[in-house]
């Protein structure tokens, strides 16, 4: 990129500027820290300079926007043309009241949903089920049924908006259900646009909201890409996810190598189902954690899209451009917001959210600031949708493309990101892949002793959190309306659930269980006889309860 | 207790919560400061725990909860070790836990409970000072 003359200049002048000014400096003022390193234990140098990226070759790392490698954005205009989707998270208590929520934020000028879907659901359990018991409605919203999946989105239509559902080990049911859905308000399944997580792999290690063993579990994964490529063109049949990862604990390195590594498990699955790449690939999506150093996490987005499509073009000879796109959706960390001195949080949330943008991401979720003390309320969600807009139209953050390309620091990070993550691509897949490295607890050791290391170095004070371990008040501010989830959700849910299981057509849901367990044994997409179950009203628990007979049910590997 | 035996920690996660971080680290600090400490993993039922706590015959009940359903499952587990005679055994508690439910808690004979930020070391003191 630099002359060389001049740049063997610039390097000696460094060297000379090193040994003699620094030293001068240092001697009446030393540094804050013997070290500095960014979250993933990377030393940040005091300086950078053009030799810190004497090896960068513009059009091969960085090239164009819209253009390979992707390194700048996967559109030539970025968000001047348009701008992200800002997606709130949302759902609890009833369908209801979790209806009225997606109203409130549809009218306040969101632009697509997100579902949030209880323990119970989540873990394909009904509302009725023994082990749900205080859990309906609290972390999200219970959906046993086509019947609360209807009550869902009652006036929602849904060609109008783009759903994602974060779910997991009953992504196939969910999805079934909202095509049903789609169904009965007359939106044939290729108009359908949203996203299901879908993404079991990184449940192993990371989230751990498992059902199944890993290989049935990445059977119905593959089914769900397969059905999708087939029949949804514009749904994203996955949501590969480090935001999870992160959440447990790892760094940011880790959350970009394990992420990508999950993400070629998925490739190599549906290439073995048969799939060509280019047909699939395209809509493949991914889930970050965005944290407070903002350049880390800047150079963590840049690196991921910048290896993807490498992976995608080298290792599995993808042609269409699309197929190496790494679209993304960003959340802002929620390990990352503090109880103490909760309304800190917002200006912690507007960082992520900024190295969200200036990192080019298709999708945003910003956290709200009282979500370290409960689910978040009305108006904390307010506070944080409006973060997004002050970034957008006020920051000028969003009016070039990829504006912090070429900072010397900048760029050396984003290399060593690249790197540092493909080195553990390598590992693992030396390991044979992501499922033997699960079955060895290497992700579970890697995420433990990383989160561990954070806590104790936040316990001994070399790493600053404000209001935690340094800067405490005596009272704290605390926000005054925090939203309580109302007992009665959980009675009104398995009253109406128990009224379902009463009125429907008994003989033609145990028709379409047998007939899942028969699919289930024989092999084959379960798709097509999922969305037959649902439509008979069979509830969650009885297709999971088969699923799991058929099987089997994951058993943890304890790591700590 | 006396001195020469090493203090015996259970560190359960009830219900269907996932949410494994804080439970990992501290049963790590525990195990780092010398205790003896065994983790139950994910999805514990009030029962499962209770039984464990009485099998293992441990000094220290830790339960970690960040779902919202701290209530009616802790209010189980002290139950079932009540029903088992299990009076003497230190519990404490950790999570997401509004402060006016950690005061309920307290009642039913959870001792403390930790919320986010807290130091493991001042776990660890606290259960060096409070255990049986």
């Amino acid at each position: 990129m630099f002359d060389k003359l001049r740049l063997k200049e610039v390097i000696e002048e460094e060297e000379r500027w090193d040994k003699t000014a620094v030293p001068r400096w240092l001697e009446a003022h030393p540094e804050r820290k013997s070290e500095f390193l960014t979250s993933s234990g990377t030393p940040v140098k005091r300086l950078y300079t053009p030799g810190d990226v004497e090896g960068l070759d513009y059009l091969r790392d960085l090239g164009f926007p819209g253009e390979f490698p992707f390194t700048r954005g996967l559109h030539a205009t970025m968000h001047r043309g348009r701008l992200w989707t800002m997606r709130q998270f949302a759902g609890f208590g009833t369908v209801e009241q979790t209806n009225e929520r997606f109203k409130y934020l549809l009218r306040e000028g969101e632009t697509g949903l997100s579902v949030a879907f209880d323990y119970p659901t989540i873990r394909g359990y009904d509302s009725d089920h023994p082990m749900s018991l205080g859990e309906v409605g609290t972390c999200g919203v219970a959906v046993s049924s086509l019947r609360d999946m209807e009550l869902l989105f009652e006036g929602i239509p849904l060609d109008r908006v783009s759903t994602s559902m974060t779910i997991n080990g009953p992504a196939a049911m969910l999805l079934a259900m909202y095509i049903a859905v789609g169904d009965e308000q007359g939106v044939p399944g290729e108009t359908l646009r949203g996203t299901t997580q879908n993404d079991m792999l990184k449940e192993f290690f990371a989230q751990k909201l498992c059902i199944f063993p890993p290989e049935p579990s990445v059977r119905l994964v593959t089914d769900i890409i397969e059905y999708c490529t087939d029949r949804l063109p514009m749904w994203n049949p996955i949501s590969i996810s480090g935001y999870h990862i992160r959440e447990a604990g790892a760094n940011a390195l880790q959350e970009l190598a394990f992420t990508l590594a999950d993400g070629i498990a998925y490739v190599e699955a549906a290439l073995e189902r048969g799939l060509d790449v280019d047909e699939f690939a395209p809509r493949l999506s991914f889930f970050f954690a965005s944290h407070s150093n903002l350049l880390e996490e800047v150079a963590k987005f840049r690196a991921a899209r910048r290896l993807w499509a490498r992976i995608m073009r080298d290792r599995f000879r993808a042609e269409d451009e699309r197929s190496m796109w790494m679209r993304m959706h960003v959340q802002t960390s929620g390990c990352a917001l503090t109880a103490q001195q909760p309304i800190n949080n917002i200006v912690r949330v507007t960082l992520q959210a900024l190295a969200a943008v200036l990192g080019g991401t298709q999708s945003l979720h910003t956290n709200s600031f009282d979500e370290a003390l409960a689910l978040p309320s009305e108006r904390a969600v307010m506070v944080s949708l409006r973060t997004q807009q002050i970034i957008a139209h006020e920051s000028g953050a969003a009016d070039t493309v990829d504006p912090l390309a070429g900072s010397y620091c900048l760029e050396a990070l984003t290399d060593e990101m690249e790197e540092g993550a493909m080195e553990y691509i390598d590992r693992i897949d030396g390991m044979g892949g992501v499922i033997p490295a699960i079955e060895e607890g290497f992700f579970q050791r890697e995420i433990a002793d990383a989160s561990y290391r954070y806590q104790r170095e936040v316990d001994s004070g070399e790493r600053i959190v404000v209001g935690v371990n340094e800067h405490r008040v005596e009272e704290d501010w605390l926000p005054t309306e925090l939203l309580k989830v109302e007992k009665t959700a959980e009675r009104d849910q398995v009253a109406r659930l128990r009224r379902l299981k009463a009125d429907r057509d008994r003989k033609k849901v145990k028709g379409a269980l047998d007939k899942l367990h028969d699919d289930a044994d024989r092999g084959g997409n379960l798709m097509p006889t999922i969305i037959e179950a649902v439509k008979a009203y069979a509830t969650l628990g009885e297709m999971c309860d088969v699923l799991r007979e058929a099987f089997g049910e994951y058993r943890e590997l304890i790591v700590f | 207790m006396s001195s020469n035996r090493r203090i015996k920690v259970l560190v359960a996660k009830p219900g269907l919560d996932s949410h494994d971080r804080g439970a990992k680290i501290i049963a790590r600090a525990f195990r780092d400061a010398g205790m003896e400490v065994i983790y139950t993993g994910l999805g514990q039922t009030p029962e499962q725990i209770a039984v464990a706590a009485l099998q293992e015959d441990i000094d220290v009940l830790a339960l970690s909860i960040l779902s919202g359903a701290h209530m009616p499952l802790f209010t189980a587990i002290m139950e079932r070790m009540r029903e088992r005679g299990m009076s003497d055994i230190l519990v404490i508690g950790g999570g997401i836990i509004p402060d006016e439910d950690a005061l309920e808690l307290k009642k039913l004979g959870i001792r403390a409970i930790f919320g986010p930020g807290t130091p493991l070391d001042e776990v660890v003191r606290f259960v060096r000072e409070n255990v049986n």
